[in-house]
């Protein structure tokens, strides 16, 4: 890295590590499923934001979602893998399918090459809430027909890691794997994790989040949470860093990318979009605790282990959370770290709403695309920005920038922050 | 009452998902259905809907103990004989 500190260069681990790359792309978004179609809406701010459609929601006091629109999930996948998966195992295999082509990586034929073997390739990825339409399916069974009726996979269809195993055995990705439960910072954590596995003997980590809970009992869940907005204008219902902020669009969907190690990467001669340059992750104080927020030094220790400083970054993609308080701790952050107006900010969310836990790697790939065409896509809506906060914030229509590092933040309900670098690839 | 091959192709297909690499039919009868693609978790979804289906009930050692789908014509029929 040509721009590191001295102080950074003498970091251990960032001079001990592996440079990891990114070499695919794998998206399921409400405004578009696959990586170009959703890249032209965001950057032209076509939304994926509408009215609960696949049932009445009318009783509800929130109806408005982030749903992936004409998904059939029997035209990418196996039938024999259909009565095992929800809906989001689907999403994860397309979009995971997706990114392993993107990389024109294939692990089954990675694995019988030099420097591989079989454990050479693994999939870490994050997901929040489960397989939550399985289940309300599975749920209604047992308590309408018993329990000799609930499907076998109810075992393993509604879990966290389902999305990770589905992907590991359809894929052959053998290596060292996980899931990172850490709602919407969930993405990031598993970027990070899926990061340190290289150079435990892999080469190529699939990571990545995917999350899908929009059937009715998936909305109350979510309803539960008290963050939803109550608004019925899908333009305004979900409006981070403006004045009239009042809550969050639940939406379904997320990113796959393929992680590698870099010399192994050139060495297939991959297409580099971008290096996770430093990843951090921090937990918040109790409210009430007196003490700040943990998302200020999730940043600087994301960039600090990448061996950046504040005046690297070119733009942030911000959490965007959309909740006046929230919206408020995360301007105060951004202010700390850049001075006030000292940075773009965008927030591409607001054309999805929060994914939980693939929401974060959604906005890596959305940083990635940035960087590669230099382009910062819009945060839609905002007309009103709370002038307070004092934000640089990219609105209505994409800027031109020249761009090479990005800080993606994200913060996890219960206190989860976490922060992600990500930089152009080194031009020889 | 007798259950047929076809029976078991319709039920294992309801449980277990069909795709166009490999199609259970009287020429493979004996092979494992590991080969045929169904693990253990799709026969002891199979055996749970041949109860719900037919009143045939086979206990899960029985279930994970059956290899080929003739083994599994066999047992259930044989079940099938005994509550007659």
């Amino acid at each position: 890295m040509t721009l590191a500190t001295p102080e950074a260069q003498e970091t251990p681990e960032r001079t001990g590590r592996p440079t990891a790359v990114i070499t695919g792309i794998g998206v399921a978004a409400p405004n578009g499923l696959g990586t170009e179609q959703w890249w032209q809406s965001t950057l032209s701010g076509t939304s994926g934001i509408g009215p609960v459609v696949d049932y009445d929601a009318s009783r509800y006091p929130s109806r408005l979602v982030g749903r992936i629109a004409g998904f059939e999930a029997a035209e990418h996948i196996p039938g024999r893998l259909l009565p095992q998966t929800d809906r989001v195992t689907r999403l994860a295999l397309v979009a995971g399918a997706e990114a392993l082509a993107d990389a024109d990586a294939n692990p089954a034929e990675l694995a019988e090459q030099d420097g591989y073997g079989e454990y050479g390739c693994g999939v870490v990825t994050s997901n929040a809430t489960g397989g939550f339409e399985f289940t309300h399916r599975e749920i209604r069974k047992l308590w309408t027909q018993g329990p000799q009726q609930v499907s076998v996979y109810e075992s393993f269809a509604w879990f966290y890691a389902v999305n990770t195993g589905q992907l590991s055995i359809r894929h052959k990705l053998r290596g060292p794997s996980g899931v990172l439960v850490s709602e919407q910072a969930g993405g990031l954590d598993a970027i990070g994790q899926s990061r340190r596995t290289l150079g435990q003997g892999v080469k190529l980590s699939l990571t990545g989040g995917m999350d899908s809970s929009l059937d009715p009992w998936g909305l109350v869940s979510h309803l539960a949470s008290g963050r939803l907005s109550r608004s019925d204008d899908p333009a305004t219902a979900y409006l981070p860093f403006d004045t009239r902020a009042a809550g969050q669009v639940p939406g379904e969907g997320g990113a796959m990318l393929v992680l590698e190690e870099e010399t192994a990467a050139r060495a297939r001669g991959a297409r580099v979009y971008g290096e996770i340059a430093g990843y951090a992750a921090t937990f918040s104080p109790r409210p009430g605790s007196g003490r700040p927020p943990g998302l200020e030094r999730a940043a600087r220790l994301a960039l600090a282990d990448g061996g950046l400083g504040v005046e690297d970054v070119d733009v942030v993609f911000a959490d965007a959370a959309g909740l006046p308080t929230a919206d408020d701790e995360e301007a105060a952050a951004l202010r700390a770290l850049f001075g006030p107006y000292g940075v773009p900010v965008t927030a591409p969310k607001t054309l999805t709403g929060r994914l939980f836990g693939g929401g974060a790697p959604l906005d890596v790939a959305a940083a990635l695309l940035a960087l590669r065409d230099g382009v910062i896509p819009p945060t839609t809506g905002i007309d009103r920005p709370v002038p307070e906060h004092r934000l640089d914030l990219v609105r209505a229509t994409p800027r031109q920038a020249p761009l090479r590092t990005a800080l993606v933040l994200a913060r996890g309900h219960g206190g989860f922050n976490a922060a992600v670098v990500v930089r152009s690839p080194e031009t020889a | 009452m007798t259950i047929t091959l076809d029976d078991l192709v319709l039920v294992l297909t309801e449980c277990a998902g069909a795709d166009d690499d490999v199609t259970l039919n009287g020429q493979n009868l004996d092979l494992p259905f590991t080969d045929l693609g169904y693990d253990s978790l799709a026969l002891l979804e199979t055996a749970a809907l041949m109860k719900h289906r037919f009143g045939v009930e086979l206990t899960d050692e029985e279930v994970t103990g059956i290899e080929t789908p003739r083994e599994f014509l066999d047992r259930v029929n044989h079940a099938a004989a005994q509550a007659a």
